[in-house]
């Protein structure tokens, strides 16, 4: 979200679903969209049957290889020097758009200078991808008509992930290709309604609808709807409430359905994190890993359960509606909010939920032309400013809403934690078909069990012979943070001496192998690069695990 | 552009569309038992025979192009005295399983064959028997009731890129199976289920749970960020099961957590009642941790609620919270108090969190997880 907002002045997916089957090239990089995003892989299996040619950069096999012309196998971490050998071809062979470049962009010679040292031969250097294929990737989409650019956390996940957003955003911007159907740059969004709790204000340093919490104009409008004095400090970001946890600055906090035990780097340092607390209040659907360390677990309905709005990954405004009655005395998440609200004297009253959303639309344009009633049948992508406005499929279409976009010079870094002769391995870590996020939900059906029973570590067939590793064996994995106990699938999958886990299971969980090491700018933790040892004798359940 | 005439009415349809295709415009009826307009055309199950002025045959509507100044009829006693016996055929060895079926009221061939008015079978022969039953948790193969469409293959293929099964053995034993008659072993994306015209592919959680008493509610998958369009039928407070409409921005396909995925709904383990901490955390934190089974915790922690938290009335858990967190702003100030949101949760109640962060307790320590 920083990066492409920093860039353009809009984080989010700049084209629509049905988009993705007419792009003529289409480069996923660090995405594993037919697992994470199934119906978008859908999209781009078709997109490829129609012709499209589809570049994949992934440091492993992943399914989608099977479709694609070209496959960059790239060290893990390395994505930086990968797009910047491809721009420096572009920029040699002149396939940038120079209208598009002199009319809508800033910063464009000094990004230019930048990219002379990248030859594909330090490319190839850096990054383990044949020069040919950086050479080819350039070509591919370099002459391309309608090309998307589509990335998850495989680009985000990094000590340096805001820069690997930049340099995506330097290709799109290169080649002036932005601003067109089915032409753009898409981060694609891992859960439901990320896209709309980021909209929606669920961030520190800004009100819904990106509005800087810092502005004293955009602070009064809230002041004035709101009816109360706003902080005009600094908020904290997810990750840096644990580490003020720990040390003890942050005395309370209050989760609402989210489990940060399982789904942060360092469980160990996240576990303490919480037990410091003065007081934690948890609400959830089941009692996660994280609810069991609560002083109070607040019962609450799941999606099936309430009325409202989901925001999809391409900004689509969508309606949920109820279809049960929660279990028991567990109350929908909105109702507990305003209860509690009101023992601090504060009344939120709304008659229905509608009113909430209209509350929102009000303080956020963009929303403004969307009603439940619009939403009915099929939903709306914003910015829908007015009752009669369409929906915007595709963004900037005519200009980027902070005037000019802007190149950013970036340099490739390593990774925090590499592989070194005591941890010889790269793990990285992410999300399989089957399962899903910290699996409270999905380990709780019996099928998907049946299928996707327990958790695995993908190890390439050369490293399982030299370590001795048959598959199927259980062995023990160790960072500089935890171990886990945990079974080997030997495939050709990822590269040798890179390794891969999945982290939604909670008995080998990855995140007890993770860095908690943060982009500076995004604070998104470094999930996909950390350095592990693995041995075959398992470690006593005594030592594994513990939080 | 062409221009051509079905029963009288003219339609002007794009180079390359079928005659079905053009009837579909029209509204007019043509029953098909293997056409999906997703897929590549078939031709396989012959329902879909119209006439041509001129042509000595019957063709197939959805695989024959229309053509300027063609003359098309769709019905007449001829047509439907084939149509009747292709349907005869196709039920001649069929079992007579509608009672007990999953899919009788939603299945093609049953209403097909209920319009055509099949009572007796003139062709009533040998019966396929197949006693393999498939050991996966998710799709039942009854491949008795399968008529051959071959519509699984096609969505496995073409829209799935998978191809798990395909046409095996010939003549009488020919049946759709993966390679040599194993196990279902795919995405289990459901995108056959949802395609098969007739029983022979249901999900194996819906079987017997109802075919017609639901109430159908559309809404949006509570997984991924692709926001897919499903619909929840809901019996006696429970859902049931999940399936999606064509006509959606997922077009009716989903992945096997959309599509099988909704058992934790109404999973014992749900919470039901506020709980309130009764002991030390230190002691509960690394004994939760690491005890099987490793689904996740049950509700009340490892050995009932009593252990960790007692139950309480939401009067009581609010209260306290209150208490607390007034406690703690008055001594650390508001600052020392943060909240993370849901990705899980609607707009509305992500609004109505953070504005309780900010106008409430004050602070701007509100985040979600957007970065995992
Ligand atoms: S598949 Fe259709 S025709 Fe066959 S038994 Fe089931 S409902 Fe009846
Ligand atoms: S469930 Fe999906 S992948 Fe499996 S056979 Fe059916 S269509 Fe193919
Ligand atoms: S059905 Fe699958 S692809 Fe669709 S939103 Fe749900 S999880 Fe995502
Ligand atoms: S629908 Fe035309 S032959 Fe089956």
């Amino acid at each position: 979200m920083a990066g492409l907002a920093t860039v353009f002045g809009s984080g989010a997916m700049t084209n629509s679903l049905p988009e993705v089957e007419n792009h003529d090239v289409i480069f996923v990089i660090g995405s594993n969209t037919t697992e994470t995003h199934p119906i978008i892989g859908l999209k781009m299996k078709n997109a490829v049957r129609k012709g499209a040619e589809l570049i994949i950069a992934d440091p492993r096999r992943i399914d989608l290889v099977r479709f694609s012309h070209l496959w960059l196998q790239h060290r893990p971490g390395t994505d930086v020097a990968l797009l910047n050998s491809i721009m420096h071809i572009i920029m040699k062979e002149d396939m940038t758009d120079t209208k598009f470049i002199e009319s809508r962009t800033e910063g464009f010679e000094s990004f230019k200078d930048s990219l002379e040292e990248y030859t594909p031969e330090y490319g190839e250097r850096i990054t383990g991808v044949p020069k040919q294929d950086i050479i080819k990737a350039a070509h591919f989409y370099g002459n391309a008509v309608r090309p998307g650019i589509y990335y998850t956390m495989g680009i985000t996940q990094h000590t340096h992930g805001t820069e690997n957003v930049y340099a995506i955003a330097n290709l799109a911007l290169m080649t002036g290709n932005l601003g067109r159907e089915s032409t753009g740059v898409n981060p694609l969004r891992g859960q439901n309604n990320v896209q709309g709790a980021t909209d929606m204000g669920c961030i520190p340093n800004f009100f819904p609808g990106y509005q800087p919490a810092a502005m004293p104009g955009i602070r009064a409008k809230f002041e004035k709807t709101w009816g109360v004095k706003l902080s005009d400090k600094k908020g904290l970001t997810a990750t840096e409430m644990t580490g003020e946890a720990f040390e003890r600055k942050l005395k309370a906090l209050y989760i609402m359905g989210e489990n940060p035990v399982l789904s942060d780097p360092d469980i160990q340092h996240t576990v303490k994190a919480l037990q410091k607390l003065d007081f934690l209040v948890v609400q959830d659907i089941f009692l996660t890993e994280t609810a069991a360390l609560a002083d109070v677990v607040l019962p609450a309905a799941c999606f099936a359960e309430k009325d409202g709005t989901f925001t999809n990954t391409s900004r689509r405004v969508q309606r949920v509606r109820k279809a049960v009655q929660p279990p028991g005395e567990a109350r929908e998440d909105s109702h507990i909010i305003t209860e509690l609200a009101k023992r601090f004297g504060y009344h939120m009253d709304y008659n229905l939920i509608e009113e909430v959303f209209q509350e929102s639309k009000k303080l956020w344009p963009a929303l403004a032309g969307i009603t439940y009633k619009r939403i009915a049948k099929t939903g709306l992508q914003w910015p829908c400013p007015t009752q009669d406005h369409p929906g915007t499929p595709y963004l900037f279409k005519g200009g980027f809403p902070r005037g000019k976009a802007a190149f950013t010079v970036v340099a490739y870094r390593p990774s925090e934690e590499l592989p070194d002769a005591e941890y010889p391995f790269l793990l990285s870590t992410g999300r399989q078909l089957f399962q899903y996020h910290t699996g409270s939900m999905t380990r709780r059906n019996e099928a998907i069990n049946a299928v996707s029973p327990t958790a695995y570590i993908e190890i390439h067939p050369e490293d399982a012979a030299v370590l001795g590793i048959k598959d199927g064996e259980r062995v023990c994995v160790t960072s500089r943070r935890g171990s886990i106990n945990i079974q080997a699938w030997v495939t050709e999958r990822p590269l040798s001496k890179t390794v891969f886990i999945p982290f939604h299971f909670r008995e080998a969980a990855a995140n007890m192998l993770t860095n908690k090491a943060c982009d500076p700018i995004a604070k998104i933790p470094e999930f996909k690069v950390c350095a592990v040892r693995i041995n075959r004798t398992v470690d006593s359940e005594e030592n594994v695990n513990k939080g | 552009m062409v221009t051509f005439k079905i029963d009288g009415q003219k339609v002007t349809v794009r180079k390359l569309s079928t005659i079905l295709d053009a009837a579909r415009k029209l509204d007019i009826p043509i029953p098909t038992l293997c056409h999906h307009p997703a897929l590549s055309p078939f031709g396989g199950c012959r329902l879909c025979i119209v006439e041509i002025k001129g042509s000595p045959k019957p063709v197939t509507s959805c695989t024959t192009f229309a053509r300027d100044g063609m003359e098309v009829k769709t019905s007449s006693p001829q047509l439907e005295n084939m149509r009747k016996m292709t349907l005869e055929l196709l039920l001649s060895d069929h079992p007579t399983d509608c009672m007990v079926c999953e899919r009788a009221g939603d299945c093609k061939l049953q209403e097909l064959a209920y319009f055509y008015g099949i009572k007796e079978n003139r062709f009533i022969g040998e019966r396929r028997t197949y006693d393999k039953k498939d050991g996966n948790p998710f799709i039942a193969r009854d491949m008795e009731k399968c008529i051959l469409c071959g519509q699984c293959v096609r969505i496995c293929d073409e829209i799935q890129g998978v191809g798990a099964i395909d046409f095996a053995y010939r003549g009488l034993k020919t049946k759709i199976c993966p390679p040599f008659d194993k196990d279902l072993n795919c995405e289990f994306c459901g995108q056959c289920v949802a395609i098969c015209p007739t029983g022979a592919l249901t999900g194996k959680m819906w079987k017997q749970k109802g075919r017609q008493n639901f109430t159908k509610i559309d809404t949006i998958c509570p997984y991924c960020g692709c926001g897919c369009n499903i619909t929840l039928h809901v019996r006696r407070n429970e859902v049931m099961r999940v399936s999606s409409k064509p006509e959606t921005l997922n077009e009716g396909w989903l992945c096997p957590k959309g599509r099988f995925g909704y058992q934790f709904i109404s999973s014992p383990d749900r919470l039901t009642k506020p709980l309130i901490r009764t002991i030390s955390k230190e002691y509960s934190a690394s004994d939760t941790w690491n005890i099987p089974p490793y689904p996740p915790l049950a509700k009340g922690g490892r050995r009932g609620g009593s252990d960790i938290f007692r139950e309480v009335s939401w009067d009581e858990a609010f209260d306290y919270i209150a208490e607390r967190l007034r406690d703690i702003r008055e001594k650390s100030g508001p600052d020392a108090i943060a909240g993370l949101a849901s990705a899980r949760c609607t707009n509305e109640e992500n609004y109505l969190f953070q504005k309780f962060m900010r106008a409430v307790i004050g602070t701007n320590n509100i985040d979600h997880c957007a970065r995992y």
